[in-house]
């Protein structure tokens, strides 16, 4: 990739995620109306929506509950699915210099798209990036959320829109970038084998959690000195 | 299901959730990462992006198929290839993906 013009802020945050939120606002729209129709009322999928923002794990506990799944099965499956938050998390600490607050408030915006566009290579992450895009995407998901409990199915299945597509098509393009050498390229390929390999065995969710460990290829040799966040311009 | 129910799962699941996503940066923020976590963490990005791309490409549900988003993926990566924008990428992956989708049934 090459170097920036000039460091990236909030604005280009929001920019980067402004065409999937589109996208956003039609799952959580859809999010709204199975929620309904699974019995959870009106405010319980608004609340969740506020509360958890993880797209994956709300849908599954909606369809675990309204196929009459147990309270336990439900609450499994969607931490199982928000698991990998535990190491995105990880990777994204350095770079939030914050007060406690700050740092709490990044963090809840920090899913696999902010995550994504906030990534600047060779392990960086941009934290101005990760605010404007988990801003953006924050209110497509709640405000789609309204809309889906407020007035049902107006859009239809998001499906039908292709929006489905649209996520895989974001994360290859911020992943195409970032396969500069062959280490890179070796984890990708790796994680993405392993994500594919236990889908049909274990729950969702575990299978990309188990991808992350592709990272450790990164232990094979001592890493470059890479300069401490702070010390970049 | 009683609504009490729902309110255990929207409860649980949001504090589970929240705590996750906490954990991180709360605890180690600010902080560089111990020199022999940066080799791995490097590679944290591009193996769970590559994860994401084959999970949503090719996952539903504990099966792994081949419907619409296939096309619609291998459209996005051509687009890719091209040096398009991401919104252009987002747009055709989204286009060919419906396309298919209504031409197939």
């Amino acid at each position: 990739m090459s170097e920036p013009a000039r460091e990236r802020d909030h604005r280009d945050g929001a920019r980067a995620v402004a065409p999937l939120a589109i996208a956003v606002l039609g799952f959580g729209a859809s999010y709204g109306v199975l929620a309904r129709a699974a019995g959870m009322g009106v405010l319980a999928p608004i609340v969740m929506s506020a509360t958890t923002f993880a797209g994956s794990a709300q849908f599954a506990a909606a369809s675990i509950l309204g196929t009459g799944g147990a309270t336990v099965s439900a609450i499994t499956a969607a931490i199982l699915l928000n698991a990998r938050y535990a190491p995105i998390g990880v990777s994204v600490a350095p770079y939030l210099t914050g007060g406690f607050w700050s740092r709490f408030l990044h963090a809840q915006l920090t899913v696999d798209e902010t995550w994504a566009v906030a990534a600047e290579g060779e392990g960086r992450f941009n934290p101005k990036v990760l605010l404007g895009a988990g801003l953006i995407l924050y209110a497509a998901w709640v405000l789609g959320t309204i809309l889906g409990v407020a007035f049902g199915d107006v859009i239809g299945d998001p499906a039908n829109w292709g929006l489905d597509a649209a996520f895989p098509a974001l994360f290859l393009a911020l992943l195409v970038p970032q396969l500069k050498d062959r280490k890179t390229l070796e984890a990708a390929l790796l994680g993405a084998a392993i994500a594919l390999a236990l889908t049909p065995f274990v729950p969702a969710g575990v299978p990309i959690i188990a991808a992350s460990a592709a990272c450790l290829l990164g232990l094979r040799e001592t890493p470059p000195a890479t300069p401490h966040p702070g010390t970049t311009p | 299901m009683s609504m009490s129910t729902t309110w255990i799962v929207v409860i649980a699941v949001g504090i589970a959730t929240i705590a996750i996503k906490a954990l991180g940066p709360v605890l180690l923020g600010g902080r560089p990462l111990p020199p022999r976590l940066a080799g791995p963490i490097a590679l944290l990005a591009p193996a769970l992006l590559a994860a994401l791309v084959a999970i949503n490409t090719f996952g539903a549900d504990r099966q792994l198929v081949l419907d619409a988003r296939v096309p619609g993926v291998a459209a996005a990566a051509v687009a890719i290839w091209l040096k398009a924008p991401v919104l252009v990428v987002i747009i055709v992956a989204a286009a060919v993906t419906a396309v298919v989708r209504a031409v197939a049934g």
